[in-house]
């Protein structure tokens, strides 16, 4: 770095151009509905190291920063998509030199008997060097009732390379709110090579319906009003019961949706538009056991 | 004796950034990258001590040079060679194999004459080293 004259003035907006990180943000901006303070977190870290990039130019010490991350938030709220996207802005930034994503959970860490964890552990993070790690319900590594548990084996080492390793891979430990505190409460180790705390925020009403069209105009069929009106009736009915999962539930409500669109259009037995095809009808959503559950 | 065998062998040894970058290319062909070690080099034994599994699906080679250091934490007073394995149809052997690790002192080889019937003349090379037990013979 040293024997680069030194710059007297940087661009940053054609630095910003040259990284390549602007589309990525703009797709993750257009792609993703709602999640307005995830977005601003990832702007603020992309700006943070293109800064630090940079700085670099300059000679100023740029030590890495330490980039590891945790996304709290209820379950369909986006946390792996925004994983796999983080990869790859990271990756344009040159933070990390793949861009891979490697997606694992307990059963990919942890082993059955004496001596399997280490191996095990160890395997995925050599394959997750050069990429991001995303442990997906991470509190699991951690049984507080059982202390000869083989998960605190791989918390270990997940430790150690966290520390070691900085450089080469980035760790994103995602899951619920209330059980990744408790993680983070008996595991302080983890805690402070956390840098990034994400909370993924709930979706609206209006978001889970935007998300909705979103996903049918992608699997080429679109709402009729009717349906459309339905369809934002069924939300908040569906938000009261058990088990709501955000956008997965929209996206399970609308594979419903079209087997009930597919059967009525089979049922008709009669010559059928395109049109017909691709439209789902209040009734399609109308019929679905959400509503009969409300009464 | 200096002993060379396999790629860039006439090469002084690699460091550890050119080893990375070989590994690098072994994994973009999509090769399975394989550490081997011994304490005894003679050319014909081919068949070396394996550290671990081959190593399948990796993406970084960051994750060789990891196996390696601690390969030569506990083998560093051994031949240790890296080899990549091309698993592809018609191919399935080794393309790339290069040393990675030698000893400090390496004693090199030995002429041996062995007489055979009718006094007909023989001849073997043999490692110096292979006079001591396994273990202790680069030690």
């Amino acid at each position: 770095m040293t024997d680069q004259p030194t710059p007297a003035k940087v661009n940053l907006a054609e630095e910003f151009d040259r990284s390549g990180v602007g589309p990525v943000l703009k797709q993750l901006d257009d792609e993703l509905i709602g999640l307005t303070p995830v977005k601003q977190r990832i702007r603020e870290i992309a700006a943070l190291l293109l800064v630090d990039r940079v700085r670099q130019k300059f000679g100023l010490s740029a030590e890495a920063p330490t980039l590891h991350m945790s996304f709290t938030g209820n379950p369909g709220t986006g946390k792996t998509t925004v994983a796999s996207r983080m990869s790859e802005i990271l990756h344009k930034l040159g933070y990390v030199r793949r861009g891979h994503l490697v997606s694992v959970t307990r059963d990919d860490l942890v082993g059955q008997y004496i001596g399997h964890t280490a191996p095990k552990t160890k395997e995925i993070l050599k394959k997750a060097m050069g990429g991001v790690l995303f442990i997906d319900e991470a509190y699991y590594l951690y049984k507080a009732e059982n202390e000869r548990d083989y998960g605190q084996e791989a918390i270990e080492i997940l430790l150690q390379v966290m520390e070691n390793n900085r450089d080469d891979l980035v760790v994103i430990l995602a899951g619920y709110a209330d059980k990744m505190d408790k993680f983070f409460q008996s595991n302080p180790g983890f805690r402070s090579r956390v840098a990034h705390h994400i909370d993924f925020p709930d979706y609206k009403d209006a978001e889970l319906l935007a998300i909705a069209e979103g996903m049918l105009t992608k699997l080429h069929y679109k709402l009729s009003p009717e349906a459309r009106r339905a369809l934002s009736e069924y939300i908040p009915i569906r938000r009261g019961q058990s088990h709501f999962a955000n956008a997965r539930s929209m996206r399970n409500a609308i594979d419903r949706a079209r087997l009930r669109q597919a059967n009525r259009c089979f049922e008709a037995r009669q010559e059928i538009d395109l049109d017909a095809l691709v439209t789902i009808e209040a009734e399609d959503i109308r019929r679905s056991r959400v509503f009969a559950q409300a009464g | 004796m200096r002993i060379t065998q396999g790629c860039f062998s006439f090469l002084p040894d690699l460091t550890d950034d050119q080893i990375l970058t070989q590994v690098q290319y072994c994994l973009e062909q999509g090769w399975a990258v394989n550490l081997e070690y011994t304490d005894d080099p003679h050319p014909r034994n081919t068949y070396w001590e394996m550290w671990g599994l081959p190593m399948f699906d990796l993406k970084d080679a960051k994750g060789v040079l990891i196996e390696l250091t601690k390969c030569r934490e506990l083998h560093g007073d051994k031949y240790i060679r890296l080899s990549g394995f091309d698993s592809s149809h018609g191919c399935e052997s080794i393309r790339i194999s290069f040393i990675v690790n030698r000893p400090a002192n390496e004693d090199g080889f030995r002429l041996e004459r062995v007489e055979g019937r009718g006094r007909q003349q023989h001849y073997a090379t043999r490692s110096y080293s292979l006079d001591r037990p396994e273990g202790t013979r680069y030690a």
